[in-house]
């Protein structure tokens, strides 16, 4: 259901953005006319939609430099929610003028008109971001959809006096992770390194993308789709010989049983993102002090890559009626020093924009790992590695027939190779159904 | 004056339910009916403006809808589901609609609320405390039977999700079927059972051959609203899919219309599946209702 992206701060104000769901439905109907043509008297005014907490207070400071752009931030409940709502809105003529939108749902919202091209606003916004991330918000064209707001950077994160009681190495390579998982399991048979989750096809992206899986590619007006390509196979053989032989456990990440096996060592590390201290501090208290955080194991000793998981940007609408407004101030938000540090603080999100990386409120580690000060500085090291990613246009459709697929096999314990060609076909298919020119 | 007044007042008071009926029923029937015909269509890479547009789409929406064999599989799900819930949920009522009636049964207000009580909790609120409790490293009643060296039966994989979802339907709606047959076993008059007894029946043949006969119109349309709320499962499954990798997302007709509209982002074959899934529900629902008319109401209608 929910898709990606800073899932530790969805999970932790679910109940906040449950609240508010419903007085959403309301704005939704009425926000489309706020955005009025820019008048020689009065300021503009523009409408954002966005599910990142905090933003309202971030949107206050530039309101107050800023008195003739003025922009309200309207609270939505999640990603997905939010997608298939500006469609429907953008359908209607009625879209706000801003969004913000998970880097794989760009090429969705592109394809359905609703995004619009800023790149004659963008000015020199490219060299503030990592390549791998500002090409996610081109789609690998001469436009500019959207500026980079967060990222996820995948890292590897364990119990270190787990690790030290049973005698395993920080693994740097994935056979080495492997090594690990075995020897743990005949150390104690109650115990797991981790599990195998098929409920969120985000962090299996992730990985696909850090062995250099290109999912969805283009040459001339033709898509091409392979989600079962070599680097994908690869990563979905090693993940199902682990689950085959018992290594790791199969069941779902986000449940209350995985909340408890983190907590009480039943599970020793996790595969997840630089967001993971916001989620380990609700689902893991007691393992306070207990965890660390390392790179991503490699496929090949001595590589250094890494994929990411979830992040979303700051996107200018087609219906919008004043454009330049708007990318000015999506601009701002996620570039400029004073804004960035509001994001972090207010928003608790893990900036895309290089500088604001370290420093600032990302000096101190999180107070979960404060037995590792300089987290942030290690994590900004690992997320200038992320590896680019190919978005398509119906991601959501793949995520979908990953969850059934991967869900059923990894309950079965059976074959993951399988499970991925059912992936691929699931979606080549749909994307045959709705006419595009596509080959597999 | 007088007549016309007396012509038009008729028509003044169905208007509001005319209207009503037209506005928030008949009218999104039709536009989804009209969706199901149409369909997208993108030319090239579909990322530039106007790529994207709308077009007729004949049959096609209903015969990949028809063709579909996770929309077949998802069918058959429910009937077992179905199979396995409606009959232990029916029987269930009867029989505490009938230990509440009898005469010697203490505490019968109270009993009656606490039977009644799931009724009120939402389905999702329902589904979440049920998937807390089929987790096993989660759940006391695991817990109580591993400390007493047993191990509980698995949940939540294989056919077990059969059980852990119809026991929430059956938690959750036993006490609203309980209280229909329960309302017209009171409505029995008791000269009835004064007769009865008179010709020396005990309460287990009264309750077999004089309330069970007289409630069966109330038997037939508790299993009708169940007929028609198996048919349309989706709260219970869709909540308990994140515990579980057990749970697809088309594992019951609905969930799958629920993933083609917003998932998949196709409301227009989402529509053609709908239509299909309302027509199949009408003809099930009145086919019963006519079988069960013939028996339960007896002579009137035969």
């Amino acid at each position: 259901m929910l898709s990606a992206a800073p899932r530790g701060l969805r999970l932790a104000l679910g109940l906040t953005s449950a609240a508010v769901a419903a007085t959403l439905v309301a704005g939704c109907s009425s926000s489309g006319t706020t955005s009025a043509a820019p008048a020689a008297s009065g300021p503009v005014h523009l409408t954002y939609w966005a599910w990142a907490p905090g933003l309202d207070q971030v949107a206050a400071i530039w309101n107050k430099s800023h008195p003739t752009i003025q922009v309200t931030v309207e609270k939505q409940a999640s990603g997905d929610d939010l997608l298939t709502k500006v469609i429907t809105a953008s359908k209607a003529g009625s879209a706000p003028d801003l969004v913000q939108a998970e880097y794989q749902a760009l090429p969705t919202l592109v394809s359905n008109s609703v995004l619009a091209d800023i790149s004659a606003q963008d000015g020199s916004a490219s060299s503030k971001f990592a390549p791998g991330i500002w090409q996610q918000v081109t789609l690998g064209t001469n436009a500019v959809y959207a500026i980079p707001q967060d990222s996820g950077p995948l890292m590897f994160y364990y119990r270190t006096d787990l690790f030290t009681k049973y005698g395993l190495t920080v693994p740097t390579t994935w056979d080495q992770f492997k090594a690990d998982a075995e020897k743990l399991r005949g150390e104690d048979s109650s115990k797991y390194l981790t599990t195998f989750s098929a409920n969120d096809a985000g962090l299996f992206a992730g990985l696909a993308q850090q062995a250099g899986a290109q999912w969805w590619t283009t040459t001339g007006s033709s898509w091409k789709v392979s989600l079962d390509d070599a680097a994908t196979q690869k990563v979905a053989s090693f993940w199902g010989g682990l689950v085959k032989e018992g290594a790791i456990d199969n069941q779902p990440m986000y449940t209350p049983a995985w909340s408890k096996a983190l907590d009480d060592g039943t599970q020793l590390a996790w595969v997840s993102a630089v967001w993971a201290p916001g989620v380990l501090s609700s689902s893991a208290p007691s393992g306070k002090g207990k965890w660390a955080m390392a790179p991503l194991p490699q496929w090949t000793a001595g590589q250094n890559v890494t994929g990411s998981w979830g992040g979303s940007s700051t996107a200018v609408t087609a219906d919008s009626k004043n454009k330049a407004a708007a990318a000015q101030f999506a601009l701002w938000l996620n570039t400029d020093p004073q804004a960035v540090a509001a994001l972090v603080k207010d928003s608790y999100v893990y900036p895309a924009a290089t500088d604001a990386q370290t420093g600032g409120a990302l000096a101190t580690a999180p107070d979960y790992f404060g037995n590792q000060p300089d987290f942030y500085t290690q994590a900004a090291k690992i997320a200038a590695t992320t590896e680019p990613a190919a978005w398509g246009p119906n991601v959501n459709t793949a995520y979908s027939a990953f969850k059934d697929a991967f869900g059923k096999a990894a309950q079965n314990r059976s074959d993951f190779l399988a499970a991925l060609s059912s992936v691929q076909q699931t979606t080549l298919a749909d994307m045959k159904t709705q006419g595009f020119t596509v080959s597999g | 004056m007088a007549a016309r007044r007396v012509r038009s007042a008729p028509y003044l008071f169905i208007a509001p339910a005319v209207i009503a009926f037209t506005l928030l029923l008949a009218v999104p029937i039709g536009y989804a009916v009209y969706l199901s015909f149409r369909e997208v269509h993108i030319t090239g890479l579909g990322l530039g403006p106007g790529a994207r547009s709308e077009r007729w789409a004949g049959l096609a929406n209903y015969t990949s809808a028809l063709g579909d064999h996770e929309l077949l599989a998802g069918a058959g799900r429910v009937l077992v589901y179905g199979g396995l819930l409606v009959p232990v949920m029916l029987g269930l009522a009867l029989l505490f609609a009938l230990l509440l009636d009898a005469d010697r049964t203490r505490l019968r207000a109270f009993s009656r609320i606490a039977i009644f009580l799931p009724y009120a909790i939402p389905g999702v609120v329902a589904t979440l405390l049920w998937g807390f409790l089929y987790l096993p490293t989660t759940s006391p009643g695991y817990y109580v039977l591993h400390q007493l060296g047993m191990s509980g039966p698995q949940l939540l994989q294989g056919n077990g999700m059969y059980v852990a979802l119809a026991n929430i339907a059956i938690w959750g709606g036993t006490g609203f079927n309980m209280i229909v047959i329960y309302t017209s076993l009171r409505s029995i008059p008791a000269e009835l059972y004064e007769a009865a007894r008179l010709d020396g029946a005990s309460e287990l043949q009264i309750a077999l051959r004089i309330k069970i006969p007289m409630v069966l119109p109330s038997l037939v349309l508790t299993f009708f609203f169940s007929l028609i709320a198996t048919l349309q499962v989706f709260a219970e499954p869709m909540n308990l899919k994140p515990l579980t990798n057990g749970i697809s997302s088309t594992w019951s007709p609905l969930m799958k219309v629920y993933r083609d509209a917003f998932t998949r982002g196709d409301i227009y074959s989402a529509s053609a599946t709908s239509v299909v899934i309302a027509f199949v529900t009408l003809a099930v629902s009145f086919g019963f209702l006519k079988l069960a008319g013939r028996r339960a109401y007896g002579e009137d209608n035969s």
